[in-house]
C-alpha cells in the first residue's frame, strides 16, 4: 500500500457509479496520479476523440502518497484530453480535496459518458451518488461551494467546481477545489462542464494507512522534513514570499517577458513582486499579503492569502471582494501583469480572485489578454469588439474588464475564451499567438533562459514550466548551475527533469519539494510506505516511462515533431535588454540532440524500440 | 516539571500535520477527521487556529463523569480517559465549555488530548512551531519576549 486498490468509475450518460479494482500491475510500472491515470486514459480512450464530446474521458487521481503525512502529500491531478490543445492535459492541484478522496478511500475518479443535465458527484466514504446540479448551474465556483457546503453540513466537506466560464466554453477552464486552488491548465475545467459535470464533493473519514514499514516511513518523513525547512528556497524564500519570490529575479536576469513577449524584461516588475505584496498600502496600512498557506500536509506553505486595497476602482461597492482569498502565484503575476504590462498589485489581485471564482486559468488568460492588446494597438481589434474599451498595454482597467468578461463569457469574453493561438488566428495575424501547441507561455523567457525553450517545446501538454523546470538549474543552481544563455547541454537536462518531474507528479506530492528534494529524498519515503522495492533507479524509470507514454498519446492525436516548435518572435527576434541582449533561443540546436537521447525518430516519434524497452503498449 | 500544550495561532499555515501525527499516534491511521487536535480555517479573515484541550485543572469533564472513567495524569497533567471504564454516556462532552472531548461512534467511547503520555506529537509535527510543548508555569514566555523586544530602550529612564 497506500494506494487504496479502488477506483470509482462514474458514467454519466447511464448515471451508474460502480467500483473497481485498481490494476496493481499498471500502479507498479506508472506509480499513481498523472502516470497511472495515463495509462487509464490511453487504454480507454481514442487520442483522435473530440475532447468535448462524450468520447473524452476525465480521471481524478491521486497518488500513492496523497493522504499520508509525506511533506505535501495532498496532490491530486486531472487528466484528459486537452480541448486547449489536443494534446493530453494533465493539471496538478494541491488544496485539500486529494487527500480526502483518498481519505474516502478511493485511489481515482473515472468520468466517461455525458450527463443529459447538469450534475454533480457526492461522496461519502464508500458511497458515491450522482446528485442533480441544476440550481448550481449558472452559478460561479464560490457561490457553489456555498450552496454546496450549506447542503452537506459537515464543514470538513472538500468540493472541487467548474465555474462559469467553463460552462460558456472557454478553453482554458479550470477546476478548481477548495475556493483557490486550481488543475489550472488546459481546459480541464472546460472538459468538465461539457459533461454537464458541476462538481466533486468529497467527505472521508476512512483515513489513510497500511503504511509497509512505519516506524522506517516516520523516521525518513521527519528527516525530509528537515531538508525541506533547511533548504533556502523551502525553507525561506517560498513561505516569506512564496513563488513571488521570483518576479524580481527573473527580471534581473533579463527573462521577464513582457507586452505578449515583445520585451523580455518590464519596469514595472518591482511593482508587483512578492517583495511589493508585502508593502503597507496608504488607505489601510496593511499589505497585500496576509499569511502564506499550506496545502494539505505541506511543510513549505508557499500559497499567498491576500486581501485588495478596498478604495482600489476594481473592488469599489463590491464587498463581496474585501476578504481574504488566494493570492498571487508567480506564473499568475506575471501573466496578468508583466506581459499585459499592467503593474497594479491590486488590479491584478481582483483578476486572480476572478480566475478563481470562476475557475479559469490566470496563466492563459493573462498571455491571451497580452495578445489581444497587441492585436488592438496593430488596430486588427478595435473598440467595435471591446465595448468602447481601449485595450492597451498597461491598462489596469482593461485588464479587469477583461477577467470580468472571460467569467461569465460575455461579449468579447467569448473571444478571450478561445485562447492566444485561435485569437491570433480570428484577427488575422496568427504569429503573434506565445503558445506551443495551442497553450500559452508562461514566465520565463526562453531567449534569456534557453532551456525553457526546449521545455516549451516538447513539453506533452504544449508550453508549461512544470514539466521540465531547467530554471532550478540555470538560475538557481539546483541542482547545479548552468549558464541560462548557453543551449549546449540542455538537451540533456530537459530530459532529466522531464523524467524524474513525471515520477513526482505520480506520487502524489508537490514538484515544489523539488528545490531541496531530489529523487534521493523522495524513494526513502515511498519505499517505506509502498508495496515493492522502490528505488531512485525505479522512480527514474517510471518517469521516463510516463513520459513517453504521452508523447506516444499525442503522437496518436496527430501530432508530430512540427509541432515542437515556438512562435518566429522567440526563434528570430532577439532580445531586447539586459544579460540576454542580442540572443534568440537556439532550438534548432537542442531538439535534434533531444530526440536522439529520448531514442524517437528525426520526426519526433516514439520508436518500437523504446515501447519495448519500457513495457509501453502498442 | 509539568508542561503544557502552547498554540500561536498566527504562527499556523493550515497544513494538518498535527492533525495526521495526532490521528496517526492514537488511530494508527492518517486520518484528520480522527484528531484530537483540531485546525480551524476562518477564509475570509485569512487565519488558522490548532484548537485541542488545555487540561484544565478543575476539568469539567472530570467532575461530570458518573464512572470516574477520566483521571488526572500526575505525571503530565493530562487528563485521561480510561477506555476500559467510560460506559459513553457522553456527559463529559455536555460539561466541556471547550468542546475538546468528543464521542467516537466507532468505539463507543470519548476521546479528548492525553498529550501522547508527555510527547505530544502534534507539537514535534509542527513545522512552523505554532504548536510547542512548554513548561506549564511560563507558557507566555515568547509573548513576553516578544513584547519585550518591541520597547524602545532609548526612552528608558536612567
Amino acid at each position: 500500500m497506500t494506494w487504496a486498490r479502488k477506483i470509482l468509475r462514474v458514467n454519466l450518460t447511464s448515471g451508474t457509479v460502480k467500483e473497481e479494482a485498481l490494476n496493481m500491475e499498471w500502479a507498479a510500472d506508472y506509480i499513481g496520479q498523472r502516470g497511472l491515470g495515463t495509462r487509464y486514459l490511453v487504454e480507454e480512450t481514442d487520442p483522435k476523440c473530440d475532447a468535448l464530446g462524450p468520447d473524452n474521458k476525465l480521471i481524478f487521481a491521486t497518488g500513492p502518497l496523497t493522504g499520508t503525512t509525506v511533506s505535501t502529500g495532498g496532490r491530486y491531478s486531472v487528466i484528459t484530453k486537452s480541448p486547449l490543445t489536443g494534446a493530453i492535459a494533465c493539471s496538478n492541484s494541491g488544496g485539500f480535496i486529494g487527500a480526502e478522496l483518498k481519505s474516502a478511500g478511493w485511489d481515482m475518479i473515472i468520468f466517461e459518458g455525458k450527463s443529459s443535465s447538469p450534475v454533480y458527484l457526492h461522496v461519502q466514504n464508500e458511497v458515491a451518488k450522482l446528485v442533480s446540479a441544476e440550481d448550481l448551474w449558472g452559478k460561479s465556483v464560490w457561490e457553489t461551494d456555498k450552496l454546496l457546503h450549506e447542503k452537506h453540513k459537515d464543514p470538513q466537506t472538500r468540493i472541487a467546481a467548474v465555474g462559469r466560464s467553463a460552462e460558456s466554453g472557454c478553453l482554458y477552464a479550470a477546476v478548481i477545489n477548495d475556493l483557490h486552488r486550481a488543475a489550472g491548465r488546459s481546459g480541464v475545467g472546460t472538459v468538465m462542464a461539457s459533461k454537464n459535470l458541476k462538481a466533486l464533493v468529497v467527505r472521508g473519514t476512512r483515513g489513510v494507512g497500511n503504511i509497509k514499514d512505519p516506524v522506517r516511513f516516520m523516521n525518513s518523513v521527519a528527516e525530509q522534513k528537515q531538508v525541506l525547512a533547511e533548504n533556502a528556497v523551502t525553507g525561506q524564500g517560498l513561505p516569506a514570499l512564496g513563488t513571488q519570490v521570483l518576479m524580481n529575479v527573473i527580471n534581473e536576469v533579463g527573462a521577464l517577458p513582457s507586452r505578449n513577449m515583445q520585451d523580455n524584461q518590464f519596469d514595472g516588475a518591482g511593482n508587483i513582486s512578492g517583495e511589493a505584496m508585502l508593502e503597507p498600502r496608504a488607505s489601510d496600512g496593511k499589505p497585500n499579503l496576509t499569511t502564506n498557506a499550506a496545502c494539505f500536509g505541506c511543510t513549505i506553505a508557499c500559497g499567498r492569502i491576500s486581501t485588495i486595497d478596498k478604495t482600489h476602482f476594481s473592488v469599489e461597492n463590491k464587498p463581496e471582494y474585501w476578504g481574504n482569498s488566494g493570492g498571487l502565484e508567480y506564473e499568475a503575476a506575471w501573466a496578468m501583469g508583466a506581459d499585459t504590462g499592467v503593474d497594479d498589485l491590486d488590479a491584478i489581485t481582483y483578476t486572480n480572485f476572478v480566475c478563481n471564482e470562476d475557475g479559469f486559468d490566470p496563466i492563459s488568460f493573462g498571455a491571451t489578454v497580452a495578445a489581444a492588446m497587441e492585436l488592438f494597438e496593430l488596430g486588427a481589434i478595435t473598440t467595435d469588439q471591446t465595448d468602447g474599451v481601449e485595450l492597451k498595454f498597461g491598462s489596469a482597467k482593461a485588464l479587469t474588464w477583461c477577467a470580468d468578461q472571460v467569467a461569465t463569457g460575455a461579449g468579447f469574453g467569448r473571444d478571450l475564451g478561445l485562447g492566444s493561438k485561435r485569437l491570433c488566428e480570428k484577427y488575422g495575424h496568427p504569429d503573434l499567438s506565445m503558445t506551443v501547441k495551442g497553450q500559452e507561455f508562461p514566465a520565463y523567457d526562453p531567449r534569456g533562459i534557453q532551456g525553457m525553450g526546449l521545455t516549451y517545446a516538447t513539453s506533452n501538454r504544449g508550453a508549461c514550466h512544470l514539466r521540465s523546470y531547467t530554471v532550478a538549474s540555470e538560475i538557481l543552481g539546483i541542482p547545479e548551475k548552468t549558464d541560462p544563455l548557453v543551449s549546449e547541454g540542455k538537451a540533456g537536462l530537459v530530459k532529466a527533469f522531464q523524467d524524474a518531474t513525471a515520477a513526482v507528479d505520480s506520487m502524489g506530492i508537490c514538484v515544489f519539494t523539488t528545490f531541496a528534494w531530489t529523487l534521493d529524498n523522495m524513494a526513502p519515503q515511498i519505499d517505506a510506505a509502498c508495496e515493492g522495492d522502490w528505488t531512485v533507479e525505479r522512480l527514474g524509470e517510471a518517469g521516463e516511462r510516463i513520459w513517453n507514454l504521452e508523447r506516444d498519446y499525442n503522437n496518436k492525436a496527430g501530432m508530430t515533431g512540427a509541432d515542437d516548435t515556438l512562435p518566429k518572435r522567440l526563434l528570430k527576434d532577439a532580445a531586447k535588454t539586459g544579460p540576454a541582449e542580442g540572443r534568440v533561443c537556439d532550438l534548432d540546436k537542442m531538439l535534434p540532440e533531444y530526440y536522439e537521447l529520448r531514442g524517437w525518430t528525426s520526426g519526433g516519434e516514439v520508436t518500437d524500440d523504446i515501447r519495448q524497452k519500457l513495457s509501453l503498449p502498442a | 516539571m509539568q508542561r503544557s500544550l502552547y498554540i500561536d495561532p498566527d504562527k499556523c499555515t493550515g497544513c494538518l500535520q498535527c492533525e495526521m501525527a495526532c490521528s496517526y499516534e492514537n488511530e494508527g491511521v492518517f486520518n484528520p477527521s480522527k484528531s484530537r487536535i483540531k485546525v480551524f480555517t476562518f477564509h475570509d479573515e485569512g487565519r488558522f487556529v490548532p484548537y485541542t484541550c488545555t487540561q484544565c485543572d478543575e476539568a469539567w469533564c472530570l467532575h461530570a463523569c458518573p464512572v470516574e472513567a477520566i483521571t488526572m495524569n500526575k505525571s503530565t497533567g493530562a487528563m485521561e480517559v480510561s477506555e476500559s471504564v467510560c460506559v459513553g454516556c457522553k456527559v463529559c462532552t455536555i460539561a466541556c465549555p471547550f468542546g475538546t472531548v468528543n464521542y467516537s461512534q466507532d468505539t463507543g467511547k470519548v476521546v479528548k488530548c492525553d498529550l501522547c503520555g508527555g510527547d505530544p506529537k502534534c507539537a514535534s509535527a509542527c513545522p512552523t512551531s505554532a504548536i510547542t510543548y512548554v513548561d506549564a508555569d511560563a507558557t507566555g514566555l515568547d509573548k513576553m519576549r516578544a513584547w519585550a523586544a518591541k520597547t524602545d530602550s532609548a526612552n528608558t529612564a536612567n
